[in-house]
């Protein structure tokens, strides 16, 4: 918890003051009962209006100085709590941007972007309660009974223990209907799944004629969560009747014991009103804090998550301080081994391969084959868990590792494009480029004429890029990583949206750069037969390499694989 | 929204609380009854108070009385709550689950048309989140306004029965607290919107980015990131801390129009206490009835809960109008009208001539895509559907399936007009199976068996045999039953064998299949290409080609291009025609 002062440190001001009003506020409020059974003892008593008066201006005194109290805390809850989170929000996202690969394949961006968001929300709303209600409702509730004691030594042991009960009430509850409230969240995900394939599925159960199965399924479930919220509804419709009850109860009681005691003079009526009015309060007071208790459950859960993602830091170091030696070969792999879990399980098995400077690298297996892992130690994405991977002269460790990466133009699988406009998401590749070196860019990946069509550098791009279609998208990916004038271009499986002949035009055009060592990924045979050198990889061991000739007469693997697009493709 | 609509949701939502008549009255007897003992409980123990006038003075018997009166009021109303909240649950859980079933059915007999132009999310929320809103709103809000507003007048009731000027004074008073509920409400529902749409967009920038976190990384981007999310983030303070401000506003306000409320009533009780004389109060002409420290204590327990019921009052507002405005969304899904099931010709056993005549169709006016297509199908040809991508594929098995109906013209399946076809048997004539191959959250037996629920294990298993997928099936954690969820890896291939499976074992006379195209290792697609060589021998067959064996196979080929059918004929006969498919093979296949 110590390592969240740091985030409200600006703020320490509006931590102080803000409880203190707030206590100010409580302790006027505490005291109102006080001044009427004053006004009923000692002004009815003496038929004193002016006592009565003076009694009323002093209440309403006290209500507005409080009001101005409360209003300096909530603003000051509201200034910190939200700066808090700000603060806060910054350094986690700052923290997930340290992060590499292995990190973020670890905890997934669904839950990151849950850490960042909803759970520092959490937070913030905690710390705002913490400020605004921690000091008061438990000083209220305290104070109440005290005040009973004060006034009569055996009530105030009963509404001592009625609150005690009060509280007991409120955390059984609460006890009770927790699991059930877990377990409705997961029939309602039930019915969200069901609801959302058939509307995926829609074509499939209408080709089936599948309707009534459908709906059956779906009644089930409904059914089911149905059960389960009645039975929630059935235990937390007790909160409010028990709670009601316990509290009044201790009224009769008070009434009851009161009839002797005002008989033997030791209770007036003024002080019975303040006793009545005292329980209200402490009632009120506790419902706030079991409130305040399931918000800090909350807000606990959500800082344990939080934590644990501080926690986590990079597994990859900066790297030395190489100079890239350009002589040298482009890629150079001496028994490389892999593993993501760090276990003997590995995805690439003693990898050794020499990729000359300005060559164009073919690499092709079946899908888990190790093609993707390999080019992603190439900008040491993941570090090797055995062996060296060695890009022009030394190994990827001793460089820089953010100059290391400008030395590549990657173009992922599946690529993504940002919201923006095209010269943002090309901005992303050099974001010192010219308009000419865009356009160049773009021509080189086949993407200028249909960027053109639709307006030129300028056009907005929808989240994802979802505006483009998949080929389009491919190539303006391919244009981003050309943007940086890569020394090393890694396409991954890139083109496979495109139909052959823009395919084979793009293929060409980036043949055509000059000094630029380039490493296709394809699942088509028919997309690598003319490069340099062909890898083919299988269960993360290099099978076969050479040029296309050689490896159709002399690895199976590769010749299967051509055979059977062949028929295909002839 | 118009009042007419408005009108219109509260006649249809009544419709749907109709069966659930008898939980309404017990809503409303039970909330009835405990407004009435939780007042009278306070007048109770004012009497008791006053019974005890002082040392030596107490009448016990009217003390024990009074009190004894009181426990009996507040057991009453404790048993009143209880029962009130266990008929608004029930009502309230069981409305939910018909409104959702019925949205359900709904989409569940919608048309194509209708999913293929709503946003999956969209209409999904209005399944899921929707009807909660409109059971909050409307009838947890209703209730609570119902049990409000009984409080108000009840309170206001008795408070003037006791002594009506004290009561004038709190009626002129309320209106304070009116006024500032209005005006928080005002002001915090301005700053939440915009603090909304900051917050929504500074979770876009958060989705996005660390959704592509990896590629931000790639290209060194971190720091462009941080700082963009730094702008939204410092622009979401300045809103966010406002609109907290406004809205912590309430209970310290509610606070202190209850403390001035309480002070005036105090006041001018006591006074009226001091000038009360032997069960008489003269002020001036008025005459009334004697003020006492009881009566006081009354109107001093009454004014400390006053207020709450206004600000509640003024919370359901809002809340009812977001309901409307769900309810109006949730509507929309249950009144979509549903796919025309009618149809009196049955066919019996399906022997696959299909023809189409004269075919017109498109998605919009403005884009017109088919228009006079002609094609006669004899039983058991292969029909290979080939075109560039985006050329209209699609478009030709969304006809066939009857997933959007013909503007002109017409199909015949073995010379009958499919429209004169029940939907349901007209569908099941056809086995499909997709690229994006569709397969539910339930187990791969289930999957398998959908469609023929009453297929045996053995069934099952054998067609899961010939479609080759029990090799992987049975590799998997619980093999058959095992549940396809999220944590289940099944490749896309493997994906499309379970649904070759799945049309083998329902055995349709005609079929309609789709070719991968890309991102299926090479063992998987050979499989895939063999299973579908197997369901085809002897079926109507349509084929969306990708693969050159398959074309050259075909009985007969249909080119597509921009959404229409433009040549067809065999392989033989459209090389010698040199028109766009021979351009089109020559470009894509011949490399």
């Amino acid at each position: 918890m110590k390592r969240y002062f740091q985030y409200l440190k600006e703020y320490k001001l509006q931590c102080i003051l803000g409880p203190l009003f707030k206590w100010i506020e409580a302790a006027l409020e505490l005291l109102v009962p006080l001044v009427m059974a004053a006004i009923i003892d000692t002004g009815v008593a003496n038929r004193d209006v002016s006592y009565v008066l003076w009694g009323g201006a002093v209440m309403l005194l006290m209500g507005a100085v409080g009001f101005g109290c409360a209003l300096f805390c909530q603003r000051s809850a509201s200034i910190a709590s939200q700066g808090f989170g700000t603060n806060l929000r910054n350094a986690v996202f700052r923290h997930i941007n340290t992060l590499s690969y292995r990190e973020l394949d670890k905890l997934g961006s669904a839950s990151l972007v849950n850490r960042t968001i909803n759970d520092i929300n959490q937070m913030q709303s905690g710390v705002a309660m913490i400020i605004r209600l921690v000091v008061r409702s438990p000083f209220i509730a305290v104070g109440s009974v005290i005040l009973c004691l004060l006034i009569d030594w055996q009530i105030g042991l009963i509404v001592a223990v009625c609150s005690v009960l009060v509280g007991l009430v409120l955390w059984l509850i609460m006890h009770k209907t927790v699991p059930y409230y877990s377990q409705n969240q997961k029939k309602l995900d039930r019915l969200a799944q069901i609801t959302g394939e058939n509307l995926e599925g829609a074509r499939v159960v209408r080709a089936f004629s599948n309707r009534e199965q459908e709906r059956e399924r779906f009644d089930i479930a409904a059914r089911d969560m149905l059960d389960n919220s009645i039975r929630i509804g059935k235990i937390s419709a007790w909160i409010n009747p028990l709670t009601y009850a316990v509290v009044n109860f201790g009224v009769a009681i008070i009434l009851f014991l009161s009839g002797w005691k005002v008989n033997n003079a030791v209770l007036s009526d003024g002080e019975i009103i303040a006793l009545i009015n005292y329980m209200t309060q402490i009632l009120n007071a506790m419902i706030v804090i079991s409130n305040l208790v399931s918000l800090f459950t909350k807000a606990n859960a959500s800082m344990k998550r939080v934590s644990a993602l501080l926690d986590t830091s990079s597994s990859m170091d900066e790297g030395g301080r190489e100079k890239f030696d350009f002589a040298e070969p482009a890629i150079e792999l001496r028994d490389v081994s892999f593993s993501y879990a760090g276990t003997q399980q590995y995805s690439l098995r003693d990898v050794t391969l020499t990729v000359p400077r300005g060559a164009t690298v073919g690499v092709i297996g079946g899908t888990g084959s190790g093609k993707t892992t390999l080019i992603n130690l190439l900008p040491r994405l993941y570090d090797a868990s055995k062996g060296s991977v060695r890009i022009f002269g030394h190994d990827v460790r001793t460089y820089p590792v953010r100059e290391l990466r400008f030395l590549f133009g990657v173009v992922p699988q599946n690529a993504s494009l940002f919201s923006g406009t095209i010269r943002s998401n090309l901005r992303w590749g050099n974001d010192r480029a010219t308009d000419e070196e865009y356009e160049d860019a773009l021509k080189t990946a086949c993407a200028y004429d249909f960027v053109q069509e639709k307006g030129g550098l300028d056009q907005p791009v929808g989240e994802g890029g979802k505006n483009f279609s998949g080929g389009q998208r491919q190539r303006l990916t391919i244009a981003r990583a050309l943007v940086g004038k890569p020394k090393i271009l890694i396409l991954d499986d890139s083109c496979s949206a495109l139909d052959f002949q823009t395919d084979a035009a793009v293929r060409s055009n980036i043949a055509a750069l000059e000094g630029v060592t380039t490493v296709l990924i394809s699942q088509r045979a028919s997309s690598i037969k003319g490069a340099d050198i062909i890898f083919v990889l299988e269960d993360g061991k290099v099978v076969g390499q050479g040029k296309h000739a050689q490896l159709y007469d002399g690895c199976p693997l590769y010749r299967e694989i051509c055979d059977s697009q062949a028929r295909a493709e002839e | 929204m118009k009042n007419g609509l408005k009108k219109n949701l509260t006649v249809r939502l009544l419709h749907y609380v109709r069966p659930y008549a008898g939980f309404v009255v017990g809503t409303v007897i039970f909330s009835l009854l405990y407004v009435a003992f939780v007042l009278l409980g306070p007048v109770l123990y004012g009497k008791a108070i006053d019974a005890m006038i002082g040392p030596e003075q107490v009448d016990f018997p009217t003390v024990y009385r009074m009190v004894g009166g009181f426990g009996i009021c507040v057991l009453l109303a404790f048993v009143s709550q209880k029962l009130m909240g266990n008929c608004v649950n029930s009502l309230c859980y069981r409305l939910i689950r018909d409104l959702r079933r019925d949205a359900f059915e709904s989409l569940t007999a919608s048309r194509i048309r209708y999913i293929d132009s709503h946003a999956q999310g969209d209409v999904m929320a209005r399944v899921v989140n929707d009807v909660d809103i409109v059971s909050d709103g409307l009838l947890q809000g209703v209730s609570q306004l119902f049990t409000g507003v009984m409080t108000i007048l009840a309170t206001l009731g008795v408070m003037f029965f006791i002594n009506y000027i004290v009561a004038l004074v709190v009626v002129v008073l309320t209106p304070l607290s009116l006024f500032v509920a209005a005006f928080i409400t005002k002001r915090t529902f301005k700053s939440f919107s915009r603090q909304v749409k900051v917050q929504g967009k500074l979770a876009a920038h958060v989705k996005e980015m660390i959704g592509g976190q990896k590629t931000v990384i790639l290209f060194n981007e971190e720091e462009n990131s941080c700082k963009k999310f730094e702008e939204i983030d410092a622009h979401l303070y300045q809103i966010g801390w406002r609109a907290q401000y406004f809205s912590a506003l309430t209970n310290p306000s509610t606070r202190f129009v209850n403390a001035v409320i309480y002070a005036f009533v105090g006041v001018l009780g006591a006074v009226f206490c001091i000038l009360s004389n032997g069960g008489e109060l003269v002020l001036g002409a008025l005459v009334l009835s004697g003020f006492t420290p009881g009566m006081l204590s009354v109107f001093l327990s009454y004014a400390n809960q006053y207020t709450k019921p206004f600000n509640e009052v003024s919370n359901v507002v809002t809340q009812m109008q977001n309901a409307f405005a769900s309810a109006a969304r949730v509507f929309e899904v249950i009144d979509e009208p549903g796919e025309d099931l009618s149809g009196t010709q049955h066919i019996g056993k399906v022997r696959g001539d299909i023809r189409i005549e004269n075919a017109t169709f498109s998605y919009s006016p403005e884009q017109k895509l088919i228009e006079g297509l002609n094609v006669d199908i004899p039983a058991g040809s292969k029909v290979a559907i080939v075109g560039p991508t985006g050329c209209g594929k699609t478009t030709l098995i969304n006809l066939l399936m009857r997933f959007y109906d013909l503007q002109s013209g017409r199909i015949t399946v073995d010379g009958i007009d499919v429209r004169d076809i029940p939907l349901d048997e007209y569908r099941k004539m056809f086995g499909m199976v997709l690229q994006e191959s569709f397969l539910a959250e339930e187990t791969v037996a289930w999957n398998i068996a959908y469609g023929n629920e009453r297929a045996s294990r053995e069934q099952i298993e054998a067609a899961a045999k010939a479609a080759y997928c029990d090799y992987f099936i049975r590799n998997m954690e619980h093999g058959y039953d095992t549940v396809l969820t999220g944590n289940v890896s099944v490749s896309q291939g493997e994906r499309q064998l379970l649904c070759i499976a799945r049309v083998m074992l329902a055995d349709p006379p005609m079929l309609i299949l789709d070719e991968a195209t890309s991102n299926i290792d090479t063992m998987t697609e050979m499989r895939i290409q063999k299973a579908f060589h197997k369901i085809m021998r002897g079926r109507t067959s349509f084929i969306v080609a990708h693969r050159l064996s398959t074309i050259l196979d075909a009985d007969l080929i249909l080119v597509m291009n921009q959404g229409s059918v433009i040549e067809q004929g065999t392989h033989a006969q459209l090389m010698d025609r040199r028109g766009f498919y021979y351009r089109l093979y020559n470009s894509q296949f011949a490399k």
